[in-house]
């Protein structure tokens, strides 16, 4: 299954938007935190993972997927978060820690759940797997349609969560899809270090499921392989894994200075950049235009725009709104 | 208010046959009900609370897991994301150590972040409790790991009637409820059972308020608050003290979360002295919060220092001769109270 015009220009655009998304998070995360970086500090406390360079995981995974299926992400959300259609004035507003965002200012940016597109996410590494098979197992018992999807990166992959999901999905074959975001570092771990396979796809075949391993972090690629396993996972063929060799630009959260990465792997870390190579392609396929491209980036800008502006105007909430929504 | 409708048949039950029947009772009126976790389907639950499910629902609603706590309890957690209403089960409450993530870090705390928007009604049984020579794997209660941490109702059944209405209510709630089963009560032959535990039970649905505690005895003399096994624990201490022409109020709490803060401080209030017995290690946990509840609101109302009977600050040991002196028993309680009475009295 190939990704079609339309479907490519999507990711494209999801993609613009989600990079000028993680840019001017950082730029307002980095506010009242010069000279001294004191994380408490700036209109955005607290950890900050972006998301820079992963994008295609994202959008070539989501292409696939309605409001009805149900993805459960990571600590470094918000290119899943965008692509599955959260709420981005919401989402943003939460990340902000204001009255309006999506939980109230009670989670921030680890914790961002949109039950109306059946997004949650996490803090806790590989802890999205058991509800992502839970949710497409309430899908398979209810009869209806609706699958799922749990994002994790490779460093989840030596989590007994995993081992654990992934066998139950397939003693149960249920129609989830485990999504393994290799960015090739666990902080400042490189995954050679950690992980006694160089693919984790290989480990599928020890829970009796397809293990499909994407080299490059190409969102065609990407969408080609999610779909093989999303349509099986639709028509009751149960899980799949997927690995997806990606690229994380950023540090593991701002104010990472990265000493861990050697200086060839930084130096040549932004000609890697999946969104210039795939806008790069796209024109070399006719597929997009210089006045399709400016459109697009313009559009991308402003729906961020709007949302940081909305984030920054809405109101801090009241200290007795902790006390509240601890219990349904 | 409980809600029993009159009903014309009772039925005499152990807990276990009492959780069964309740759980039963939600899965014919709630399609959304299943139940998952080792051992409960054809086996019908190591301690017999899940009996004669599968023959009824099959092995869809009534699912057998691996050992795989973190990945079952996750799933619950996205049954429930999705409009199911799972009933899951920890065999061993000291098994928690394995996947309590997937309990306290999502269960727990979904609601709350989410804004209220993306509860999670599931319930948790989990079996507590020593006395039979397990050691300390196996024979813990940690009521107070769970009700300490926020965002889990905790329930503890000390009698059938009670079992299943508080678990109809679990089923019913939109939040996580932590089912804490005595073994001691559970009515299995192998194990021994606390006769005053197994109680005449309507056949008809009913529930019992979580949060709602219950005087079962009431007195003047002194409050003795217990809960699960130590229930009845006091109420034998409650007899032999009226021997002594004590008249003691047994109260038993059913809920540690939510805590029936106002029944605890309306009878400490009413008799000024008051004795906690939990089988729980002893420090930081529910001994400590009743206590501290019977001080902060009843405070000039109090004629002695409340006491506590709880199991010491060691991991349950396994020869009886190390464990059995030290589970609260009535003796401990008695004495408790003379102490506090003073034995002039």
């Amino acid at each position: 299954m190939h990704a079609d015009t339309k479907t490519q220009l999507w990711m494209l655009e999801t993609m613009l938007v989600s990079r000028h998304y993680e840019d001017a998070v950082k730029a307002a995360y980095m506010e009242g935190k010069t000279p001294r970086f004191n994380m408490a500090d700036g209109p955005i406390p607290g950890e900050m993972h972006l998301s820079s360079g992963q994008e295609p995981c994202a959008v070539g995974v989501c292409a696939h997927l309605t409001p009805t299926d149900a993805v459960t992400a990571t600590h470094r959300p918000h290119h899943i978060a965008i692509a599955k259609g959260v709420d981005l004035k919401a989402m943003t507003a939460e990340i902000f820690g204001k009255a309006s965002g999506l939980a109230g200012g009670r989670g921030g940016h680890m914790h961002l759940f949109d039950p109306a597109v059946n997004f949650c996410c996490s803090g806790i590494i590989a802890e999205g797997m058991g509800p992502a098979l839970g949710a497409a197992l309430g899908r398979q018992l209810q009869k209806e349609d609706g699958i799922a999807v749990a994002f994790i990166g490779e460093g989840a992959a030596n989590q007994g969560a995993f081992h654990e999901t992934l066998n139950l999905a397939a003693v149960w074959n249920v129609g989830v899809v485990f999504v393994i975001e290799d960015n090739a570092w666990g902080i400042s771990v490189a995954k050679s270090a950690s992980t006694a396979v160089a693919n984790n796809a290989e480990r599928a075949a020890a829970y009796g499921m397809p293990g499909y391993h994407v080299t490059d972090n190409d969102p065609d690629a990407i969408y080609t392989t999610a779909g093989e396993a999303i349509a099986r996972a639709r028509s009751g063929g149960g899980p799949s894994l997927i690995e997806i060799q990606t690229l994380r630009l950023e540090g593991h959260f701002l104010g990472d200075a990265e000493a861990y990465r050697p200086e060839a792997e930084r130096e040549s870390r932004d000609k890697r950049d999946p969104i210039p190579r795939y806008i790069e392609r796209l024109r070399r396929d006719g597929t997009l235009s210089d006045t399709d491209e400016s459109a697009m980036r313009e559009r991308a800008l402003a729906r961020v725009e709007s949302a940081l502006a909305y984030a920054r105007a809405e109101p801090l909430p009241p200290a007795t709104d902790a006390l509240t929504a601890v219990f349904a | 208010m409980e809600t029993a409708t009159k009903t014309a048949t009772t039925e005499r039950l152990t807990i276990a046959r009492a959780m069964a029947t309740a759980l039963a009772g939600e899965m014919r009126a709630d399609p959304r009900v299943l139940v998952m976790g080792e051992d409960i389907a054809a086996l019908g639950g190591v301690f017999g609370n899940t009996q004669g499910l599968l023959d009824e629902f099959g092995p869809d609603r009534v699912r057998d897991t691996p050992i795989s706590e973190t990945a079952f309890i996750g799933a619950a957690v996205g049954l429930a994301s999705v409009g199911m209403r799972p009933v899951v089960e920890l065999m061993f409450v000291d098994f928690f150590g394995v996947c309590m993530d997937a309990i306290y870090n999502l269960a727990a705390k979904n609601c709350y972040f989410s804004g209220g928007k993306a509860p999670v009604p599931m319930v948790l049984m989990t079996s507590v409790g020593g006395g039979y020579g397990d050691a300390g794997q196996h024979s813990q209660c940690l009521y107070g790991t769970f009700a300490h941490l926020p965002g889990m109702k905790v329930v503890v059944p000390s009698n059938a009637y009670d079992a299943k209405g508080l678990m109809v209510a679990a089923i019913r709630d939109p939040n996580p409820v932590i089912y804490m089963y005595h073994k001691a009560l559970q009515g299995m032959g192998w194990l021994g059972t606390e006769k005053g535990s197994v109680v005449d039970v309507p056949s008809d649905s009913y529930t019992v308020d979580i949060g709602k505690a219950a005087i079962v005895r009431p007195g003047n003399d002194v409050t003795l608050i217990g809960f699960g096994n130590t229930l009845h624990t006091a109420l034998k201490a409650a007899e032999r003290l009226a021997a002594d022409n004590i008249d003691a109020e047994v109260l038993d709490l059913r809920s540690l979360v939510p805590l029936d803060r106002d029944a605890i401080a309306a009878s400490v209030t009413k008799t000024g002295h008051v004795v906690v017995i939990d089988d729980d290690y002893q420090s930081y946990g529910v001994s400590g919060e009743i206590l501290a509840v019977a001080t902060e609101r009843c405070f000039s109302s109090l004629k002695s220092a409340p006491a506590r009977v709880a199991f010491p600050d060691v991991p349950i040991p396994f020869s009886p001769a190390l464990e059995r002196p030290w589970l609260p028993n009535p003796d401990h309680v008695v004495s408790a109270v003379k102490q506090q009475l003073g034995v002039s009295r």
